[in-house]
């Protein structure tokens, strides 16, 4: 076995162990528990081992672990003294756009990538004041900031086996030596020059680097690929409209659980003629993979142009989830939350892998939180819809027939051109965005991070010229509730239902991260940060950094034994561009619909670019 | 509205601007001429055209300007060909997206009909396409004339009504262009 394969660092061999013993059984096989089962939680849904293994006190990919926990086992910092953390230290960016990197922590250095020019910075820990060990800079092309939708911002690295990968805007993955910082490799993924680009942080699966693109606001074509780690050459890609061999579907082995996605090339039939080849269905969210049945599960974005009366059709295979063989790239199953998507609910949000008690059994499932305003349980070994639940006002649809897994659009909302349609609810960063929510094992609850927004919608005629945003809609976006433009709830998967939650004024656009201490952190727009009792909701500390928070946080382990809590703090992407690209606020369609929202919070936030560490002060 | 981030650009252009241009200058330097006056005392005029506080020196005034600036019919051609062109698709109705707002008093490369035509012609370095042989030039003058008329540059009387945008009006794109569209998708991502 290639020692590449696992996650380097010190679970490495006890997880290796576990795979192993997993790679013997078949895949038919029902699922065999792990060596040590999770602890039982009050809510009865668990992070299953093998793809959430005990905590090492690090932090190696942004999501955590396979599962996409978020979640760390440290309780040094914990509901009872939390109230005296403290800045440990600051680092500054260099960088004003929007920060959405994690922190990772692996052994004593730090790791975050800037937005454009998407540097690499290493943190030295063993140093006080988070001193730069070094800053790696792959100098994208600076035409490529044109061709990102929301800014040129980067959603993180990932580390494995001594070596950190990553994206740049301009559609390249590299490599680079986690402790000299010299490149290893670099290759060219997509062609920037037609709207593709890069944010996404790769997903490492034994020797495969897995990547996906983003531009579907450009008329891209959606892939995911597979890179071989060892020098990047290409391994599969998968794209997500088109015939059959391209999107990957082998009758042989795509097994989905509903017949409309049975038939062949559905990926074209499903389309007017050729407008599959710019049909967006981008991968440029989060990868989950369950390591017991040897699959990834990821979404598809929004179908192109937003304007739908363009596309007629389902528009297979976008703004859907599919299983794959991380070796291969094969469908096992699709699943698609809004057939012929009707306002950019892109489908790419972390799809967490989790075991939950569900009418007398045990199911293995995917939960996902979804744009369209659902949070939705699918069983992850067939593809079954087993439920979704609204978690914020939805008038756009009317629900999903559970029967059909099919969402049910609401007639009176479907957009025509030149009509306006008011109060869509939610609008098109949805009920919640790329921002990622946590699983405590501790309370087995949901953290979700999440907006509150509704909008009104004009179709417009359009055309496709290369290179420039192919979307056809002047969208203007407002709170659903007065001053209530954002939420941070707790949602029991099992009871399916919210537990608690926290108003925010502006859609919340930071991940969260839960913690064995009873607590979870997120951000907000205005700069708070802040530590909630993942019991109650009670926010008990917040700080308030100099920008916008849409970034990651992180905890882990310092090479001092102490407990430290990261974030990059500076306003920006889609919810934050007003600010950070000094939109004007008098045009409502500005920022593709939040200048109508936004003239506040451009006095209420700041622009910036700096990674705060927090720890409690020395015993 | 304050830019503090736009005005250090500018201000490290400049900076750029006055490093290349010094870095020329010594190239052609004469060792053995006279010297040159040294300071606006000498001569009473400056050695060279640099000054502080200078943006990038945009194009010479052009005649053409005066045709399309100010006009009515030339800003409401304009305002169209902006949507047709998708402008819009970048810079939203003026309020800015991926691109710079265009309907503030702020500007990166400058906000004369001049500077703004250039602007459209060559690209900008950070994402702005170049638009030269895309678009007829008339047109170009016509787009520059109703961005100019965003900011309010233009006299009353010439600038259009508030835009389009989220109004059950009609488009503004259903009254299409004449001249040519931008060619079908034929070459296609991947
Ligand atoms: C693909 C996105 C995109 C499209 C399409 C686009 N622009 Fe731009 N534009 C930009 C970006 C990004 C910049 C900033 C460039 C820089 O800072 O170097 C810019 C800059 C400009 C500027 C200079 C602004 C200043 O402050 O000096 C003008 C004027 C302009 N664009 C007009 C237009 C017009 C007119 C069109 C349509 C014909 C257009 N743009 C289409 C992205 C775009």
């Amino acid at each position: 076995m290639d020692r590449r394969v696992w996650p380097a660092g010190r679970t490495a061999s006890a997880f290796a162990l576990v795979v192993l013993a997993l790679a013997a059984c078949s895949r038919n096989a029902p699922p065999p528990g792990p060596a040590k089962p999770p602890a039982a939680t009050p809510t009865g849904a668990v992070a299953p081992a093998a793809a959430s293994p005990d905590d090492d006190g690090q932090w190696t990919m942004p999501a955590k672990d396979y599962a996409n926990t978020r979640y760390s086992g440290l309780d040094q910092i914990n509901t009872g003294n939390v109230k005296g953390l403290q800045v440990a230290f600051t680092v500054s960016t260099e960088t004003l756009k929007g920060q959405e990197s994690a922190v990772l922590a692996v052994g004593d250095t730090l790791y975050f990538v800037t937005p454009y020019p998407n540097n690499l910075y290493a943190i030295d820990l063993e140093k006080p004041g988070g001193a730069v060990k070094w800053k790696y800079q792959p100098k994208p092309d600076a035409a490529a900031q044109g061709e990102a939708c929301c800014q040129p911002i980067n959603r993180g690295p990932v580390y494995s086996n001594g070596v950190i990968y990553y994206n740049t805007i301009d559609a390249w993955t590299h490599a680079v030596d986690a402790k000299t910082g010299q490149l290893k490799w670099k290759v060219k993924v997509g062609d920037f020059h037609k709207g593709e680009t890069t944010n996404m942080a790769p997903i490492v699966v034994k020797d495969h680097v897995i990547v996906g693109n983003s531009g579907a606001e450009f008329g891209v074509r959606g892939w995911i690929a597979a890179l071989n780690a060892g020098d990047g050459s290409l391994a599969w890609r998968a794209y997500s409209t088109g015939p059959d061999k391209d999107v990957l579907i082998d009758p042989a082995v795509f097994k989905p659980f509903y017949p409309q996605y049975k038939g062949t090339d559905l990926g074209v039939s499903h389309w007017r003629g050729e407008q599959w080849k710019i049909g967006g269905g981008t991968v440029w969210g989060w990868i989950s993979y369950d390591p017991e049945l040897d699959l990834i599960f990821h979404g598809t974005s929004n179908p192109a142009p937003w304007n739908h009366e363009a596309r007629p059709g389902d528009n297979n295979w976008t703004e859907g989830i599919f299983a794959r063989d991380p070796e291969t790239g094969k469908a096992h199953w699709f699943y698609q939350y809004s057939p012929h998507g009707l306002w950019d609910h892109s489908s790419v949000n972390e799809n967490i892998i989790l075991d939950l008690p569900w009418q007398g059994r045990t199911r293995h499932v995917v939960v996902h939180p979804e744009r369209n305003g659902y949070i939705y349980v699918i069983d992850r070994t067939s593809g079954e819809l087993l439920a979704a639940d609204p978690f914020m006002k939805v008038t756009a649809s009317l629900g999903v027939d559970m029967k059909t897994g099919k969402l049910i659009d609401n007639p009176e909302k479907r957009p025509t051109e030149g009509k306006v349609v008011r109060e869509v609810c939610p609008n098109s960063p949805g009920a919640k965005d790329w921002n990622p929510s946590a699983f405590s094992k501790q309370t087995g609850l949901l953290y979700v991070p999440h907006n509150n927004l509704c909008m009104d919608w004009e179709t417009k005629p359009v055309s496709y010229l290369a290179g420039t945003p192919y979307i056809g809609v002047n969208p203007r976006f407002y709170p659903a509730d007065p001053g209530k433009g954002g939420e941070f709830m707790a949602w029991d998967p099992v009871a399916r239902k919210k537990v608690w939650t926290i108003d925010e004024k502006w859609p919340v656009w930071s991940g969260a991260v839960a913690t064995a201490g009873g607590l979870v952190f997120y951000g907000n727009l205005e700069g708070w940060f802040k530590a909630v009792d993942a019991r109650t909701g009670q926010v008990l500390w917040q700080f308030k950094t100099a920008s916008g928070i849409v970034g990651q946080p992180t905890t882990w382990r310092g090479p001092d034994g102490r407990q430290y809590v990261s974030v990059l703090s500076g306003i920006g992407g889609w919810a934050g561009a007003m600010v950070s690209s000094q939109l004007d606020p008098r045009d409502a369609t500005a920022a593709k619909g939040f200048g109508n929202m936004s003239a506040d919070l451009k006095k209420e936030s700041a622009i910036g670019g700096m990674l705060y560490v927090f720890a409690l002060p020395k015993a | 509205m304050s830019s503090p981030c736009r005005r250090l650009e500018r201000l490290a252009a400049a900076a750029l601007a006055a490093a290349l241009l010094a870095g020329c200058q010594r190239e052609t330097r004469d060792f053995h001429g006279p010297p040159p006056p040294s300071g606006p005392q000498a001569s009473g005029v400056s050695p060279s055209d640099l000054a502080a506080g200078g943006g990038p020196i945009g194009p010479p005034h052009d005649p053409r300007a005066a045709i399309y600036e100010d006009n009515a019919f030339h800003i409401g051609e304009g305002k169209r060909y902006y949507d047709w062109y998708n402008c819009y698709g970048c810079h939203a109705a003026g309020g800015g997206d991926i691109g710079p707002p265009l309907m503030d008093d702020q500007w990166i490369y400058g906000g004369s009909i001049e500077q703004i035509h250039a602007s459209i012609v060559e690209g900008r370095p950070n994402g702005m396409p170049s638009f030269r042989n895309k678009i007829p030039d008339d047109q170009v003058w016509e787009i520059a004339a109703y961005i100019r008329s965003m900011g309010g540059n233009v006299a009353k009387d010439a600038a259009p009504s508030r835009g389009d945008e989220l109004q059950s009006s009609l488009a503004k794109t259903q009254v299409k262009p004449t001249p040519a569209k931008p060619a079908a998708p034929t070459d296609q991502p991947r």
